[in-house]
């Protein structure tokens, strides 16, 4: 007769060194007072263009950079370039999402206290990221209405860990019959509390309360060194 | 797919935790919520990969499905939500803002040579 398996509990995060990265990072971002905000949705979903739109929007009064995760091509990186705010691409080769880490390193040379805003813009993906604690004060999830309005039930998972659901290419809503009450009731049921903001980043129509949003968000910056221990 | 990198993490912790105490592992246990964004089948196939070539190359992944619970403030009580696409307390109706469980992603234990 052989002898049973033991079974030894341990009890540990799978994901606990990423995590432990994100904390380091949330604690830089308080330090030097930065406000980051991360962008997930599928691929074609409109994050570039958003970001493109939004970065030109804040930029006379605001300090904001953008890190952008892409598999492959620095295409995104060079079009918000032309915004003027510091973007940096993090190309991921065959990660299909962004790692704490590499917000961390990416960042590894950048005055965090000369920005009042970061964005990071992971690879177009609404699995993978999930899970991974990028050190962001809010994860907005897009969705276009290109998309269906089923998208949160069929992701159930990312819309659950977003802070703010975005409603993207609102301008094309009538052109192919896009149900934006049906998609805040998906919304809903998938996350009851999160906001719902529809917009167009292209003729501009509904970026206004996302812009307000942002603005009343910035930390008010204090001197570094009169800064509380 | 981001199983195999979740895979490589998982034989990674086991593998440090089994070197660190002596012990030859058969099979780790892992606690899976619906909410962690992971897909079972998934990450069945790549631990098998993401094992090869260390010591826990024969060792098993054993998965436990871990329940969405969520608090229900008009029951005062914590219920179990039987999908993700409809975070509402089952009894009630309620619409479920709070989640207090679902996102699991959790070495539990390992099984070990006796």
């Amino acid at each position: 007769m052989t002898a049973q398996p033991r079974l030894l509990e341990i009890r540990q995060n799978v994901l606990k060194r990423n995590d432990l990265v994100a904390r380091e990072l949330r604690e830089q971002f308080r330090r030097a007072g930065v406000y980051a905000v991360s962008l997930v949705s599928s691929p074609g979903s409109g994050k570039t263009m958003f970001l493109e739109r939004t970065l030109a929007e804040l930029r006379p009064s605001l300090r904001v950079a953008a890190l952008v995760g892409d598999l492959a091509t620095e295409n995104d990186a060079r079009r918000l370039a032309r915004s003027g705010a510091p973007v940096r691409q993090i190309v991921t080769g065959t990660v299909c999402h962004l790692e704490a880490d590499m917000v961390m390193k990416a960042l590894a040379d950048w005055d965090l206290a000369n920005l009042d805003l970061l964005f990071v813009e992971n690879v177009g993906n609404l699995v993978c990221p999930t899970s991974y604690d990028l050190g962001e004060n809010a994860r907005v999830v897009l969705m276009s209405v290109t998309e269906g309005e089923d998208k949160p039930l069929k992701y159930p998972g990312i819309f659950h860990a977003a802070d703010l659901a975005v409603i993207t290419k609102m301008d094309l809503a009538d052109a192919v019959g896009f149900d934006l009450e049906a998609a805040a009731a998906n919304i809903a049921a998938v996350n009851p509390p999160l906001a719902v903001l529809p917009l167009s980043a292209k003729t501009g129509q509904g970026m206004s309360p996302w812009l307000e949003r942002l603005r009343t968000r910035v930390p008010e910056k204090t001197c570094p060194n009169q800064e509380r221990a | 797919m981001h199983e195999l990198s979740i895979a490589s993490c998982i034989v990674d912790l086991a593998r440090e935790e089994a070197e660190s105490r002596g012990v030859h592992v058969l099979a780790v246990h892992l606690r899976l919520g619906p909410l962690a964004g992971v897909v079972r089948e998934a990450l069945v196939g790549s631990y098998e990969m993401a094992a090869a070539g260390t010591p826990l190359a024969q060792s098993r992944l054993v998965i436990e499905d871990a329940p969405i619970v969520v608090f229900c403030a008009p029951c005062n009580a914590r219920r179990t939500v039987l999908s993700p696409q409809s975070l509402r307390c089952p009894e009630c109706g309620t619409p479920a803002p709070q989640v207090l469980e679902g996102a699991e992603l959790e070495v539990t234990a390992l099984e070990i040579d006796p």
